[in-house]
């Protein structure tokens, strides 16, 4: 394998919400094969910058994918082409030296784009906020062990609990359907013992403010899961579906 | 107030003669907190909605404090810099979090927890606040467990331990290698909770850049709108600052790229004395630099040297694959030099030892900057399967940046600045000494003393936030009288122009160094000069070289773009103006700390041993720098007056 990778990107640029927006064409050389995807931007927009041009807004924290700032798409896939990998852990020596990429923003209704690859997200905060959490005011609780939980059933509830929130699902969904978020934070919370007091009205609530927010609805495509960076399975969507029914029974 | 001048080495210091009073509870240790709050004022529950909070930063601290203040009843607005309040850094924290449980009935207790951590500080932090942390350490598991946070259990569905650093008793609880995750978005889930009973405004995507003083008390703050470029004011009786720590001052470090110092230091700026400025943590297993592009490092949590061992080749020629190397041929430097603690040193301690390896020239290819940290024998032991349940998500992390798998070969790991001890300075209420401004969390610099142990960060966040700010708070609130401050007030005025000003001066720089060179310039300085191991003439160099990049950054800074809306460079030019000044102030403290102490390693100051050697007869006072415009900051100092803990060196041996 080369140690330097020679590049075609085609970024989506975007003043803001209301400009239109375009793609531009930039040409990269000698990109190193150990640094990340967001790295070989920072190196480009280093070179955009000295050039006078505005460099590619993308938006990014921990750089180790478990804060859910970074994301978007290349060459048609949420996060790129490694499997359970956010861009900020995406390297580069999974490119070949010659490739076009083609970068752009999460596109969905309920996200709306802020600038080039930078999305509005906050539909996924309203959402938790419908019921999102356990109401437990502090000061409040026994003892934590006085609740016993079997390892199966935490690591289970864990799964579910691993979401970050980056909103990949709901870009790589032809529906843009929001609910593999808003399931694992349901299973999340009802798989736990101290989660199924509220878990009627939770999934009730959140199921509807999903849907005002504009997400469509699922219709069984499992994209999300495949594009999912922490591995977060439909088997969530089911349980929330299961729930559902229930709780309006 | 009058000021004497104390002769320290080359820059002159100003010390101010009056004494700094944390205003620590009489009474015996165990006994202050209750009695504090046994003692207070309380708000009652009905006035309590009278009264606005603002919190700046959704971390733990600020996370856990606005959900429960909301609780309480007070009018929250809450303030980050993310996108929402979810993706504040606390979430990248992996190894866990530390509770006086005894659970595992292995002679665990808060006074056995307070010891350690005391200890661990290297006797440079206050008694009565660590006391109090530990008392509390136990409350916020059960908190956070009735949250639904899902630690680690057993078989038998008890929660389960891992061991950190510096302790010899397992009180680690721990959700995978998440835990910081989980905890987060357990304080996230709370404080969502209030924002729809509207008990809480959240305003992300803001960046504090200034707070609004009314007659010398904090009364409210100035932000940034980072998506349209709107400066925006807000008023309450009350700020509560959780902006957390500043390790991005060396440019790499593994916090998260906003970590910012801005808002610590506008307060500084406006009189908030900053406190052990130079005690600055270096974890010792981070995955090594790979080239000049890196970003960021990315920390391998400490749990992993429960089961992974440190060694390098005995020999420098010896330039075998590692599994070519039998353990005759292997030098577990930690395990040899430090045999009660063995690979769990506390942090400074593990990171020295790796430094002078790696000095000695025994360091591993390609750059001589790394040492492994080896799972071999512990899956022997233990099996895959069981390694990968304890530590699968770390072992994926680095074999994604690195490519290489750690249940085949060793983990390669080099120290790498990771947490601050110093912040503003707090007294036992956690306020500063601007009336109404209080600091909680990685931002204060209360507990951790020259080095914090692990998995005691998020305890403090949370403690902070959960346990303590509601009882001090409220007693802040219901002492004082306030008036209402309007929109149109000159301090309001002031501080809107102040934010607007400034951004408009760094866009109109028009230079050609852009902000990434000049912070990879500071961080060099800052790593080489300030960092693991310091002299007189590094910080010196430091001191010298530091005011010619601030010089470098107001005539040669290039930003494209405009300041009113989304514009990433201008965000992170502003807090490189902050890192910079800060920068200084850490050599000036650094110099001035003629000692060796926990993180603080002065090469002047060492055992024969190379362990640090402290001056308590000197050094034993916590130093607080109030900020000089345009001048040497003075130095105000605060004597820590041991009356529990007999203070002696430290030995892990
Ligand atoms: C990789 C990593 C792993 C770690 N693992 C552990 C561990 O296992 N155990 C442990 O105990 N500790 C650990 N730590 C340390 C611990 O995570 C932090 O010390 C702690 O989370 C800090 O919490 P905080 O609430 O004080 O601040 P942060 O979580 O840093 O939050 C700061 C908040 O302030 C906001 N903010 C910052 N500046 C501004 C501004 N100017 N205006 C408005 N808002 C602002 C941010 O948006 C954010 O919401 C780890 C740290 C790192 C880097
Ligand atoms: S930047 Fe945090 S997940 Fe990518």
């Amino acid at each position: 394998m080369a140690d330097k990778l020679n590049l075609q990107l085609q970024v989506w640029r975007q003043d803001s919400s209301e400009a239109t927006g375009e793609f531009h064409y930039y040409s990269m050389k000698d990109v190193p094969v150990d640094i990340s995807f967001l790295e070989m931007l920072d190196i480009l927009n280093e070179d955009l910058t000295k050039d006078g041009i505005m460099p590619i807004s993308f938006d990014s924290d921990c750089r180790e994918g478990i804060c859910g700032t970074c994301g978007f798409v290349i060459n048609g896939i949420a996060h790129g082409p490694e499997k359970k990998t956010t861009v900020c852990q995406l390297h580069m020596r999974h490119f070949k030296d010659g490739d076009t990429l083609v970068i752009e923003p999460f596109r969905a209704t309920p996200f709306k784009i802020v600038r080039d690859l930078v999305v509005d997200r906050s539909s996924f905060d309203r959402i938790i906020q419908a019921g999102g959490f356990i109401s437990a005011n502090t000061g409040n609780a026994p003892d934590a062990n006085s609740i016993l939980i079997s390892k199966d059933q935490v690591e289970d509830a864990f799964d579910s609990a691993a979401c970050i929130g980056c909103g990949a699902c709901v870009a790589s969904c032809p529906n843009a359907s929001g609910a593999l978020f808003t399931s694992a934070k349901i299973s999340h919370l009802s798989k736990l013992p101290q989660g199924k007091v509220e878990a009627s009205e939770r999934v009730t609530n959140m199921v509807k403010t999903m849907d005002s927010e504009g997400f469509g609805s699922c219709s069984n495509h499992a994209e999300c899961e495949a594009v999912c960076p922490k591995g977060i399975s439909i088997s969530n969507i089911a349980l929330m579906r299961k729930s559902l029914l229930k709780s309006i029974i | 107030m009058i000021k004497s001048s104390s002769a320290a080495p080359e820059k002159e210091i100003v010390t101010s003669v009056s004494k700094l009073n944390g205003k620590t509870p009489s009474g015996d240790l165990n006994d202050k907190w209750s009695k504090y709050k046994s003692s207070i004022k309380l708000v009652n529950p009905a006035n309590k909605r009278k009264f606005n909070v603002i919190v700046v930063g959704t971390g733990l601290a600020g996370a856990s404090a606005s959900a429960t203040l909301a609780e309480l009843g007070y009018n929250v607005k809450t303030f980050c810099i993310q996108d929402t309040p979810r993706r504040a850094h606390s979430i990248a924290a992996q190894g866990g979090i530390n509770a006086a449980k005894n659970y595992q009935n292995d002679g665990d207790s808060v006074h056995r927890l307070f010891i350690d951590t005391i200890k661990g500080g290297d006797y440079r932090a206050r008694e009565a606040n660590v006391h109090r942390l530990a008392e509390i350490s136990t409350s916020i598991i059960d908190q956070c467990v009735a949250q639904g946070v899902p630690f680690a259990r057993d078989y038998g569905g008890l929660l389960t331990n891992r061991s950190f650093g510096g302790a010899q008793v397992s009180r680690t609880f721990y959700a995978r290698g998440q835990t910081g995750q989980q905890l987060l978005l357990g304080a996230y889930s709370s404080m969502m909770r209030q924002a729809a009973k509207k008990q809480i405004d959240f305003y992300p995507n803001r960046e504090m850049l200034d707070l609004i003083l009314v007659d010398g008390v904090a009364r409210g703050i100035v932000v940034r709108n980072l998506k349209t470029g709107e400066i925006e004011s807000h008023t309450a009786e009350a700020v509560v600052l959780c902006t957390g720590g500043y390790g991005n001052v060396y440019y790499l470090s593994t916090n998260g790229k906003g970590s910012n110092a801005t808002a610590a230091w506008r307060c500084h700026q406006k009189g908030a004395l900053m406190a052990n400025p130079c005690f600055a943590q270096i974890h010792p297993t981070c995955i090594p630099a790979s080239g000049d592009f890196q970003s960021k490092l990315t920390l391998m949590s400490e749990s992993l040297r429960n089961d992974g061992r440190v060694w390098v080749p005995k020999s420098q020629e010896d330039k075998r694959e590692p599994d070519l190397i039998p353990d005759s041929d292997r030098d577990y430097f930690l395990e040899r030099m430090y045999p009660a603690y063995g690979n769990l040193v506390p942090r400074d301690v593990g990171s020295r030892a790796i430094k002078r390896v790696c000095d000695d020239g025994l360091g591993l290819e390609p750059t001589g900057k790394a040492v492994y940290l080896d799972f071999g024998s512990a899956i022997d032991r233990l099996g895959n399967k069981n390694i990968s349940e304890k530590y699968g998500n770390l072992f994926d992390m680095y074999q994604t940046i690195t490519g290489d798998s750690p249940y085949k070969k060793p983990m390669k790991i080099y120290p790498a600045i990771h947490y601050i001890m110093g912040g503003l300075w707090v007294d036992y209420d956690l306020m500063s000494n601007i009336p109404g401004l209080f600091v909680l969390g990685e931002a204060n610099f209360s507990d951790h003393g020259a080095n914090r142990l692990g998995a005691s960060a998020l305890m403090q966040g949370l403690a902070d936030g959960y346990f303590v700010i509601p009882y001090t708070l409220g007693n802040y609130l219901a002492s004082n009288s306030f008036e209402p401050v309007s929109q149109n007030s000159e301090e309001v005025k002031e501080g809107v122009e102040f934010a607007k000003n400034k951004s408009k001066s760094l866009m109109n720089i028009k230079g050609s160094s852009t902000v990434l060179e000049l912070h990879r310039e500071l961080g060099a300085v800052m790593w080489d000069l300030v960092g693991m191991s310091r002299t007189k003439e590094s910080l010196t160099e430091a001191i010298e070289k530091i005011p010619q990049i601030k010089e470098k950054f107001w005539n040669d800074l290039k930003i494209v773009g405009d300041d009113s809306n989304l514009n990433k460079a201008l965000e992170n030019a502003g807090r490189l103006a902050d890192f910079i000044e800060l920068g200084e102030l850490m050599a000036t403290d650094a110099l001035n700390r003629e000692e060796s102490c926990g993180a603080h390693f002065r090469e002047e100051y060492q055992t024969e041993e190379g362990e640090p050697l402290r001056n308590d007869g000197q050094f034993d006072f916590v130093a607080a720098w109030e900020y000089v415009p345009n001048g040497n900051p003075i130095l105000h100092k605060e004597d820590l007056d041991y009356k529990f803990v007999e203070m002696t060196q430290r030995n892990y041996k």
